[in-house]
């Protein structure tokens, strides 16, 4: 057991995972050489050889579509996309290849690729290097999208999420990359997909959060317990398909419901996740729920942290959700 | 980059036309792929069956039997020919039309039929159109309707045998549309750049529905697109079954030597509408049609046997009441076979039914039917 931070724990499980299974490829951009432009993927191409770790051109549908092809072969691949901004050209590939291959065939065939890609704002990234587009692949049928919140589930998350049989869509925090740090053990383990994880018990309100924006919702929640409001907070850990049990077993019980993501409100998960507990628990509910989220705007760069959904946003929100 | 390499493994100068079958029916030794006359006859008899079930799915359609076709009439030689040269341990990547090339390689009728028809015995259990089908058996990949999304798939297999060092090669299928694809741009400089063992066949067969090749493209020919990515480009005849097959195992072999991939543009012609909701006559002159029924590649391979001795009119009439028969029993299969149990709709999209779509199983299940089929 050591104290890791998120990038060393999903390096530590590429790791691990490669070391198993011959199958697992790492493709992407600058992922080989440089080992990435955050580092997640440093020394694995020493480690690895270039045919494993492969540095690709500068073209995402050529990267998802190249990594179906060799899933169909009987490889394994880790695909990284630079930043999550940079993944739409690959999303006719995500979308009506990898997501429905399975499907459209039959089950004669199945393209299980992982896409890792970092997320978020609160960077200095601007319109193109801070998005969180989570819900553009919650809504595609076949895809399973999972984004990790501390280094031991980031590492016990990625190798569940490679040896799932279904395709992945990794969503990387790139905001807590280095500032979540945490004890995560040497060897191979896993966290189950699927598991939410109450990470601070309460009574009053349930707060759903997942991603960097998770220790937001505890912030607040702390600050709430100093009024008397016992908030719990749940890491939804996997965003689809969604631990519903663990969920509604807590809004029952609280009767009190607040999501909290970076993404825009529109269309949003947060839009769903609502839905989907007011059709489970309308009569628990005592009081409306209440999304906490960024804008309905493209990702701005200098009021970076006015957009996002920090604790500053989600204390009023718990609060009056608590008290109405 | 030269143009030598350029038009390998064609030779000429940049715009020749690699062709083998001479009017007068013989072959010209500098292609000629050295195909018996038994090759010849296996080859032409699938010609003939694409052809006949080609027309015969049409009318099914036109009968309201089955909901659509997407056929090959008049790009037979290019499908077939090209799928002859590759090995049984490739991969082929079709784009739509090229369920003569399956059939050819082992997919068997009433596995199409029941394609065709949607029903419960369908590989793809009714989820696709027709024409739609899959058949891993054979090294056939799925098919999807999006434009060009194949392309990089097959430079996918092709890189994941020269990781693992195994002898297998891809050829994928598009047509002169799919050059303006993105994935056609990321999938031969895929191939360029890693050296892989992908045969890039492009069917110029004159249109994109209704869009004629002037329109997709600036450049004189699609082969010479090959120069940007750093790979031989070779035109050749489509309609002359043994130049496709030449060079398509002269492609192949330059991939299995390891020296990268091939784009090819086999110059044929769509004799029919895009598929059996178009009509071409809305947007073509019909003596452009005419002029290519000259050409018409399942008679110069026919005239080629006639010359040698090696096929009668009497063996024509036993294969074509052969395939009729054939397809009509496997149409009586596959159009009394149920559809797909509703269930099916939720299996595959995950390995296992998760929570909310064996919800959703239940709702459909349980509630009520709409009262009418689809089509």
């Amino acid at each position: 057991m050591s104290v890791s931070n998120m990038v060393q724990a999903i390096n530590d499980a590429l790791r691990i995972a490669m070391r198993s299974d011959q199958r697992v490829v790492v493709l992407g951009e600058d992922v080989g050489k440089v080992g990435g432009v955050f580092r997640v993927t440093a020394g694995l191409q020493e480690e690895f050889g270039e045919e494993r770790v492969i540095d690709t051109p500068l073209s995402e549908n050529g990267i998802v579509g190249g990594a179906i092809g060799m899933a169909l072969y009987g490889i394994l691949p880790v695909v990284e996309i630079q930043f999550a901004d940079f993944i739409w050209p690959a999303y006719d590939q995500i979308v009506n290849e990898l997501a429905k291959y399975r499907y459209r065939s039959g089950g004669e065939y199945s393209a299980k690729i992982v896409i890792r890609t970092p997320v978020g704002g609160g960077i200095r990234g601007g319109h193109y290097h801070s998005q969180h587009p989570e819900a553009a692949f919650i809504g595609v049928p076949g895809l399973k999208v999972v984004i990790p919140s501390n280094p031991y589930d980031a590492k016990g998350l990625l190798l569940a999420s490679i040896r799932d049989p279904d395709p992945v869509i990794f969503l990387e925090p790139k905001r807590i990359y280095r500032a979540a740090k945490g004890e995560v053990p040497e060897g191979d383990y896993l966290v189950p997909l699927e598991s939410a994880n109450v990470v601070r018990p309460g009574r009053h309100v349930t707060v759903l959060a997942y991603g960097a924006m998770l220790y937001e919702a505890l912030d607040a929640a702390n600050k709430a317990s100093e009024k008397g409001v016992d908030a719990e907070v749940i890491d939804l850990r996997t965003l689809w398909p969604l631990d519903i049990n663990t969920v509604l077993e807590s809004v029952k019980r609280t009767g009190r419901l607040v999501v909290v993501h970076e993404a825009p409100r529109t269309n949003g998960f947060g839009a769903e996740l609502v839905t989907l507990i007011t059709e489970r628990c309308f009569f628990n509910l005592e009081a409306p729920p209440v999304r906490v989220t960024g804008f309905d705007t493209p990702f701005p760069y200098t009021l970076e942290m006015e957009y996002l959904p920090l604790s500053h946003r989600i204390l009023p929100a718990i609060l009056s959700v608590a008290r109405s | 980059m030269s143009s030598a390499q350029s038009r390998r493994p064609g030779e000429g100068p940049p715009d020749a036309v690699v062709s083998v079958l001479r009017d007068d029916g013989t072959l010209d030794p500098a292609h000629d792929p050295g195909l018996s006359d038994e090759d010849v006859r296996t080859l032409y008899r699938a010609l003939v069956q694409t052809r006949q079930l080609d027309e015969r799915f049409v009318q099914l359609q036109r009968q309201g039997r089955i909901g659509f076709h997407v056929g090959s009439l008049g790009e037979e030689a290019a499908i077939l020919g090209s799928a002859w040269a590759m090995r049984k341990n490739d991969w082929l990547f079709p784009c739509y039309r090229e369920f003569g090339a399956a059939l050819m390689r082992g997919l068997p009728l009433q596995t199409l039929c029941d394609n065709m028809f949607g029903n419960a015995n369908d590989t793809v259990k009714g989820r696709q159109m027709p024409c739609h089908y899959t058949c891993r058996a054979v090294g056939w990949a799925s098919i999807s309707s999006p434009v060009g999304t194949q392309i990089t798939h097959a430079v996918g297999t092709a890189w994941a045998a020269k990781i693992r060092r195994e002898d297998s090669a891809s050829l994928v299928y598009f047509g002169d549309g799919a050059t303006s694809s993105s994935d056609f741009h990321s999938g031969l400089n895929f191939a360029g750049v890693f050296r892989l063992p992908v045969v890039f066949l492009c069917r110029n067969n004159g249109w994109a529905i209704s869009v004629p090749v002037e329109r997709q493209s600036a450049t004189r020919t699609f082969a010479e697109k090959a120069v940007a990515y750093g790979i031989p480009g070779v035109r050749v005849d489509g309609n002359d079954l043994f130049a496709v097959v030449s060079v398509t195992q002269k492609a192949l072999e330059r991939g299995i030597r390891g020296e990268g991939p091939t784009l090819i543009e086999a110059i044929t012609y769509r004799m029919g509408g895009h598929s059996t909701s178009d009509d071409p006559n809305r947007y073509r002159e019909t003596e452009a049609v005419e002029a290519w029924a000259g050409r018409d590649p399942i008679e110069r391979v026919r005239r080629y046997l006639e010359t040698r001795g090696a096929w009668s009119d009497a063996e024509q009439a036993r294969l074509t009441a052969d395939i009729d028969q054939r397809f009509r029993d496997a149409v009586a299969i596959a159009e009394k076979t149920p559809l797909p149990a509703l269930e099916t709709m939720f299996e595959d999209v995950y390995a296992k039914v998760p929570w909310h779509l064996a919800e959703q199983r239940a709702e459909l299940v349980a509630g009520p039917r709409p009262g009418v089929s689809h089509g």
